[in-house]
């Protein structure tokens, strides 16, 4: 094994990380407002995946403009499943709202397998083979795009966060739910908002991973496990640490697909993921109930 | 936290219970006499998922530690007993057993980590599912274990020395047996003392401990219970069906079809699995026969029931209908 190749997948590694980011974001921002683990969130990436297949499959709109339908459209998404699924249970305990989300992830999954079947489906675009140089090495110009991509909405995301009354907000109740209705921030408002944007993100990332992911309805389990996996070692609620822990995930899933067979690579990134959760700092500051 | 799912217990006077159970048990032995094969095999799933239920049930149910991994254990039971079986000829009887040790020694270490870095809630949720995704890898990648194709499990005719029959019926009765045992078992669970401490640690946790309650040594005995009579579940899928895959064996659906069943029915009572599996068979049979055979249906109905359920009847069916016959009888009793 030659420097290159190592060289070539760490930065393919890197690369793909930025998406797992911007999952792993939208899925840490709901549970930082809500305390709730969306175990939905890889069906909602699906069926994200699937409106932008079908945006090009029926009206040949490219996936990268199908991001500003699918945007807005997983908002909506995200804002109905806050208001009629996860609204009702938000006082509940914590058990049946994760078993909430997991109905809604059977509901999503098995839906979209009546209604699209079982079969693969990808797009074909002119660009698909295009190919970026840097010395000796190589990336898809669809993964390219799709880490830019990334990174440009994060930013936005921050920004938003830390810039607008909106993103004071949701700040606010994140640190401190009595105090913020105190203060007349409507809190149930944000939830809806919250959940609207956590869903938007994967909105997104749809949208960019189409053009270079093979699509299936069960597709969504493996993104969620890799975004519980960044979630909790980014630190469950802190934004930078989240961004990192997805790059890194990244780099950890391509380095252990050059010394491990086939799906084998995953088992990294699940050892990496228990002793993350068994080491993690912040289990013992906060109890999970 | 208090919850009112647990106080739903109809208290009949014990012959009242002894009849009952000796009824339901007549009724059972003689279900594979009178009915066809497609009814046979509709209680056998029945059953065989209300055993899953009430496995996952003593530790998910009575403490409250939700495990969404059990697939790993099922994996283990079936892997084991047809593996020993194919390589060396070792009866699926005593490979069961080898099967269930071997789970019981996971869940032991899994338990064990866990517990002792007191783990709750999601994480705990999520380390068990780690474990069962590492096992499906395994099982997927390693050709010993037959890869992503599974295996095969040679018919050799009705010798019932080596866990094979061609009649639903031999089959039927082995369920039928672990069934009653396992719901015997619960009961059991529920009326001793480590019943009493497992709804103590999923009430208050830290008050059980200051109490003098071993909590992580209770837990571990309920997760290795568990992963024990999971395996023998799981050995029972291998031999009914002659197949098996990674997929069907250790991936999270086949550890979330018990807990979905459970939940429904009523976690943490003794029938509820029960309840809830015979609930959601019914209901696949008859979406089924009504809409016919479509990839995901009965899965998206569990779905939107399990959704439904979290947000009207969190306590579960069982504890529900026991409220209604009381609030029922409350008032026949007492009219205002």
């Amino acid at each position: 094994m030659n420097v290159t190749v190592l060289i070539s997948s760490f930065i393919n590694g890197l690369v793909i990380g930025c998406v797992y980011s911007l999952i792993a974001l939208g899925l840490t921002l709901i549970f930082g407002i809500m305390k709730i683990i969306n175990f939905a969130h890889g069906a909602l990436l699906m069926i994200a995946m699937y409106s932008s297949f079908w945006l090009f499959r029926l009206f040949h709109i490219d996936p990268y403009l199908s991001l500003f339908i699918n945007i807005p459209l997983l908002f909506a998404v995200g804002v109905l499943i806050q208001k009629l699924v996860i609204g009702p249970v938000m006082e509940g305990p914590h058990y049946i709202q994760i078993l909430v989300t997991i109905g809604l992830m059977l509901l999503l999954e098995n839906v979209s397998l009546m209604a699209f079947t079982r079969d693969l489906r990808s797009v074909t675009t002119f660009y698909q083979n295009w190919v970026l140089t840097f010395g000796s090495v190589t990336i898809g110009f669809t993964k390219m795009a799709a880490a830019i991509l990334s990174l440009v909405l994060t930013a936005l995301l921050f920004l938003m966060l830390k810039f607008t009354i909106f993103g004071k907000a949701i700040r606010a109740t994140s640190q401190n739910k009595t105090g913020a209705s105190l203060v007349g921030i409507p809190i149930r408002s944000i939830y809806l908002l919250t959940f609207g944007i956590g869903t938007a993100c994967v909105g997104a990332a749809g949208a960019m991973l189409i053009p270079y992911y093979t699509l299936d309805p069960y597709i969504g389990l493996s993104f969620a496990m890799i975004a519980f996996i960044t979630v909790v070692m980014g630190g469950l609620e802190s934004f930078g640490g989240v961004f990192i822990s997805g790059v890194v995930i990244g780099i950890a899933e391509s380095l252990g697909a050059l010394f491990m067979p086939g799906s084998m690579k995953m088992v990294v990134v699940f050892i990496i993921f228990i002793l993350v959760i068994l080491f993690s700092p912040l289990k013992n500051i906060k109890e999970q109930g | 936290m208090t919850d009112k799912r647990f106080y739903g217990d109809l208290r009949f006077s014990w012959p009242v219970q002894v009849g009952l159970l000796v009824a339901l048990l007549v009724f059972l032995c003689l279900v594979p006499l009178f009915a066809t094969e497609h009814i046979v095999s509709i209680f056998i799933m029945m059953m065989l998922y209300g055993y899953l239920g009430s496995c996952w049930n003593i530790l998910g149910g009575y403490s409250g530690y939700l495990p969404f991994g059990n697939g790993a254990f099922y994996g283990i039971g079936g892997y084991s007993s047809s593996l020993l079986f194919i390589k060396a000829g070792v009866t699926p009887w005593l490979g069961m057993l080898v099967g269930a040790v071997l789970s019981s020694v996971l869940a032991f270490f899994i338990g064990l980590i866990s517990f002792r870095f007191r783990l709750k809630g999601v994480l705990f949720a999520f380390i068990t599912i780690a474990f069962a995704e590492i096992c499906l890898l395994v099982a997927a990648n390693v050709e010993l274990f037959g890869g992503n194709i599974g295996i095969l499990i040679p018919l050799k005719g009705n010798q019932y020395a080596i866990y094979q029959s061609t009649s639903k019926a031999f089959f039927y009765y082995i369920i039928l047996i672990m069934l009653a045992m396992i719901v015997l078992l619960t009961r059991l669970i529920e009326k001793n003392k480590i019943g009493v401490y497992l709804v103590a640690i999923r009430e208050e946790e830290r008050a059980a401990e200051a109490l003098g309650v071993h909590s992580n040594r209770y837990k571990l005995y309920a997760f290795m219970m568990s992963a024990f009579f999971t395996a023998l579940g799981g050995t029972f899928y291998a031999q009914y069906f002659m197949y098996i895959d990674p997929g069907l064996m250790f991936g999270f659906g086949a550890s979330l079809e018990p807990v979905l069943r459970t939940i429904i029915g009523g976690a943490g009572t003794v029938w509820g699995p029960v309840i809830g599996s015979v609930v959601l068979e019914l209901l696949s049979e008859v979406t089924r026969s009504l809409l016919g055979e479509i990839g995901g249906l009965h899965l998206a109905v569990y779905g939107l029931l399990l959704i439904l359920s979290c947000i009207y009847i969190p306590q579960g069916l069982s504890t529900f209908i026991i409220n209604l016959v009381k609030v029922h009888s409350y008032w026949k009793r007492e009219p205002l």
